[in-house]
């Protein structure tokens, strides 16, 4: 087969490195229609789609795709529609690398680079939201009965929206003062900017959504008052309790959870101090401990307020790095310091309660541990001492207890977290369902979505028989 | 948005507000606070629950302007609103019938000790209250503390009210004369927390202070808020705030409380800048 298309994906335009690492504007500018459209042409319209396999809502990526080829783009965010309530979000931040983009046949091809799954996909969701609402998507009846959702994240959204599109009355309760979970507080504005995500929850309000903020389930609602109000419940309050290694110094003054650090940037717009009154510092040498995108995204912020030098420390290697590959890249080019193979062991105090520096120690790796990776072991007296005013732990976290606590009658694994059917989402208690990060453990946004799509049919099934009855 | 129904001065730079927030009322208990916003660009802090009326779905706050934040709030009136308010955060008081217990308040802490001054009345204990502050007037909630102590104590720097002198003098009284003390509750300014604590070891007091770090979200899921007590780090705004004051690290407690000096500077200034000293209000 003679091939005619390029082998490399049609390229992307990019904030330049010297100029966005300092600021927050988004780093990727997108597509233009016209690029989309030769992008388009790469995909060869496979009939096993096996793309669509590695997508876990299972959108009918070459579908989509053919509609951009043929300029409809109207065609193609119909599509779309009927499988994302928040394509902006994910084409921006999937793993698409590891997902349709992994399967993609033109991507197995020798040499060849996958098609650019995902930026089409945002380039589909951007081009609907430049377009005029249409006054005619009316908001669906809400005849079929009433159900509550707990926390505003990619999965709390998505049961919100699709049971809205079924005909439900939907009332997501949030903690927070805004809606949107990591996608608000957690992930970056020059990631993800926060005007697509609001659009996005316009989006779902337009279908009668309500989205009812400083709503603490657990404390100013229980979940009792919960179950006697609306006909079933899903619990999407994610995984955002910060762990700490707990090593000494801990508690100085300039070491944050990166929970912390990115809620004051992004939550509360502290990259706008003092526009914004919530205050974050300027800090000169900045360690970052941890090796996901939670990492990066501290790291790359830090250098964006202002830092000179940031170092990611990380206790594996490269190979092991579960950051997405696109963000590491990005992070390198800004100027960030990769220390591989390194772990810390104490922040040190300038004799003032402040840090000014980080004990670490060199690790190699040993044997497999339960994970399939090669654990890192430490190497004995290869301690070093990295200069540093600030400090920030990106090791993870774990279950929230503030509703948990309050709801005993709900299973949990021996993780802590909610124990749920992962085919339906069902719980320990019948009309409650669950998903998420708060079932799965700090995962990601289109797993968190895919969980809430199957509890939406779950929990529509649950009430037309609980009625019928 | 939350309304302001009632704003009343009763000190110094010290205001006594009534909000409309019906579930917050519903369920708050002694010892709880809400986190608040006053406006979209503002940052979030934490006050106690210093009062409640469940019917009327209000709460009550007492704040002190120490900062940006708290100087907006005091050019608030009745009939305005405060963006956001989530709460009641934080774990209760544990509240039960002890025997005889000593209340010990000082400044604007005394708003979080007055709730559970009643709540502990209400529970059938004998409850002696000490007040203190550098002069009369900074004494606040004198009348409603008295209705529920069994003994009310006032203590001020200046001798302009009560005992001349500091909270901690009264607390040796009390337990000289004989008082037999089953818990002892310390809440103020984190000086007075850290000496409280001191003087209750000393009398051999066992004692519970309200621990009042930074905090962002109020609901575990940054980390701002952690404290070391016994050696262990806490998060207080879910585990507290109320810790055992004897096993608190405190110098490292106030140390975090300076974190943000210059910014907070930077921030009043800027408020003043705009608005002008709040103070003549
Ligand atoms: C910094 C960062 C970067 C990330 N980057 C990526 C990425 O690039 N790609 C990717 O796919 N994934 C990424 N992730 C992971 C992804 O964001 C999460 O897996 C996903 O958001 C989980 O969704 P969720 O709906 O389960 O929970 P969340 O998004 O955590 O939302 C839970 C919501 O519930 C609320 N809540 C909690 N308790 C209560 C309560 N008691 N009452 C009411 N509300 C409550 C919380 O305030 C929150 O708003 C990242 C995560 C972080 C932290
Ligand atoms: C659980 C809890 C309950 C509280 N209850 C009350 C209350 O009922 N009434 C009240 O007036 N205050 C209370 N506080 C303190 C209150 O939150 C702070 O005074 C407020 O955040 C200051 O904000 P600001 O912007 O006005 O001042 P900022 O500019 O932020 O700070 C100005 C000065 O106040 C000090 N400060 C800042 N935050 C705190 C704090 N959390 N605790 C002590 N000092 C602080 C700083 O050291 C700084 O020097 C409570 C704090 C906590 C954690
Ligand atoms: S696998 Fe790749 S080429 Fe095949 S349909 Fe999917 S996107 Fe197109
Ligand atoms: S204030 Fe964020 S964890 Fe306590």
């Amino acid at each position: 087969m003679a091939v005619t298309f390029s082998k490399w994906k049609t390229p992307i335009k990019e904030q330049d490195p010297e100029v966005r690492r300092s600021n927050f504007k988004e780093v990727c500018l997108g597509y233009s229609v016209e690029e989309g459209i030769k992008e388009s042409e790469r995909c060869l319209q496979c009939k096993t789609k096996p793309c669509v396999k590695g997508c876990p809502v299972a959108i009918d990526i070459p579908a989509f795709i053919k509609c951009i080829k043929e300029g409809d783009m109207a065609g193609a965010a119909e599509v779309l529609d009927k499988y994302t309530n928040l394509p902006a979000v994910c084409g921006r931040v999937c793993p698409q690398e590891t997902q349709c983009e992994e399967l993609c046949t033109v991507g197995k091809m020798h040499g060849f680079e996958p098609v650019a799954i995902g930026k089409l996909e945002r380039l589909v969701a951007d081009w609907k939201y430049a377009q005029e609402k249409k006054d005619t998507e009316k908001t669906p009846a809400q005849t079929k009965g009433k159900v509550a959702v707990v926390g505003s994240g990619p999965s709390g959204l998505t049961v919100a929206g699709d049971l809205a599109k079924m005909g439900y009355e939907v009332t997501i309760f949030e903690a927070l003062h805004a809606a949107g979970g990591v996608l608000i507080y957690g992930i970056p504005e020059f990631r993800l900017p926060k005007s697509i995500v609001k659009m996005e929850i316009e989006a779902m309000q337009d279908l009668g959504v309500k989205i009812e903020c400083n709503a603490v389930v657990g404390k100013n609602i229980t979940m009792q008052e919960i179950m006697e109000e609306f006909d079933a419940c899903y619990i999407a309050v994610g995984a955002g309790a910060p762990h700490f290694q707990g090593i000494p110094g801990t508690t100085l003054n300039g070491v944050y959870s990166a929970s912390e650090y990115l809620t004051r940037i992004n939550l509360m717009h502290g990259y706008e101090f003092p526009e914004f009154d919530t205050p974050t510092k300027k800090f000169n040498k900045v360690v970052v401990i941890g090796g996901g995108n939670v990492a990066m995204d501290a790291a790359r912020s830090a250098k964006r307020l202002g830092a000179e030098e940031v170092t990611i420390v990380y206790r594996r290697s490269l190979k092991e790095l579960p950051a997405r590959i696109e963000e590491y890249h990005h992070a390198v080019e800004e100027g960030i310091i990769f220390k591989w193979l390194t772990n810390p062991t104490e922040y040190v105090n300038n004799g003032q309660g402040e840090l000014c520096g980080v004990k670490c120690i060199q690790m190699e790796l040993g044997e497999p541990d339960a994970s399939g990776r090669r654990r890192p072991v430490p190497i004995e007296g290869s301690e070093f001492f990295i200069e540093a005013d600030c400090a920030i732990e990106a090791i993870g976290q774990g279950s929230n207890k503030v509703l948990l606590s309050t709801f005993p009658e709900l299973k949990l694994n021996k993780w802590g977290y909610i124990e749920a059917d992962p085919k339906t989402g069902a719980t320990s208690v019948p009309g409650v369902y669950a998903g998420g990060d708060i079932v799965t453990g700090a995962a990601t946004v289109i797993l968190a979505m895919g969980a809430g799509k199957d509890a939406a049919a779950a929990i529509d099934k649950y009430i037309t028989e609980k009625k019928s009855k | 948005m939350f309304k302001i129904v009632s704003k009343q001065k009763i000190a110094p730079k010290e205001f006594d507000i009534w909000v409309e927030a019906a579930r917050i009322a519903k369920h708050a208990k002694a010892g709880q606070f809400v986190v608040l916003r006053v406006d979209d660009l503002g940052e979030r802090i934490p006050l106690t629950i210093a009062d409640y009326d469940r019917e009327k779905g209000l709460i009550r706050l007492i704040f002190q302007v120490v900062g940006k934040t708290t100087a907006a709030m005091s050019c608030l009136n009745a009939g305005d609103s405060i963006k956001d308010i989530s709460g009641p955060l934080g774990t209760p008081s544990e509240v039960e019938k002890y025997g005889t217990v000593l209340m010990v308040g000082g400044g604007v802490g005394i708003a979080a000790l007055y709730p559970i001054i009643k709540e502990l009345k209400m529970a059938g204990n004998k409850v002696i209250t000490i007040l203190g502050g550098r002069t009369s007037e900074l004494v606040i909630m004198k009348k409603e503390c008295a209705e529920y102590s069994d003994e009310l104590i006032i203590t001020t720097d200046d001798g302009s009210e009560g005992m001349k002198g500091v909270v901690t003098e009264a607390m040796k009284m009390v337990v000289e004369r004989g008082e037999k003390i089953d818990r002892c509750w310390c809440i103020g300014p984190s000086i007075m927390m850290k000496f409280g604590t001191k003087a209750a070891k000393e009398l051999g007091l066992p004692i519970t202070v309200s621990l009042n770090p930074l905090m962002v979200d109020g609901t575990g899921m940054c980390g701002c808020c952690r404290v070391t007590v016994d050696n262990k780090i806490f998060f207080a705004c879910v585990d507290g705030p109320e810790f055992d004051g004897h096993k608190v690290n405190w110098d490292e407690f106030m140390s975090r409380l300076r974190q943000y000096k210059d910014e907070e500077k930077i921030s009043m200034d800027k408020f003043e800048a705009e608005v002008g000293e709040p103070s003549w209000q």
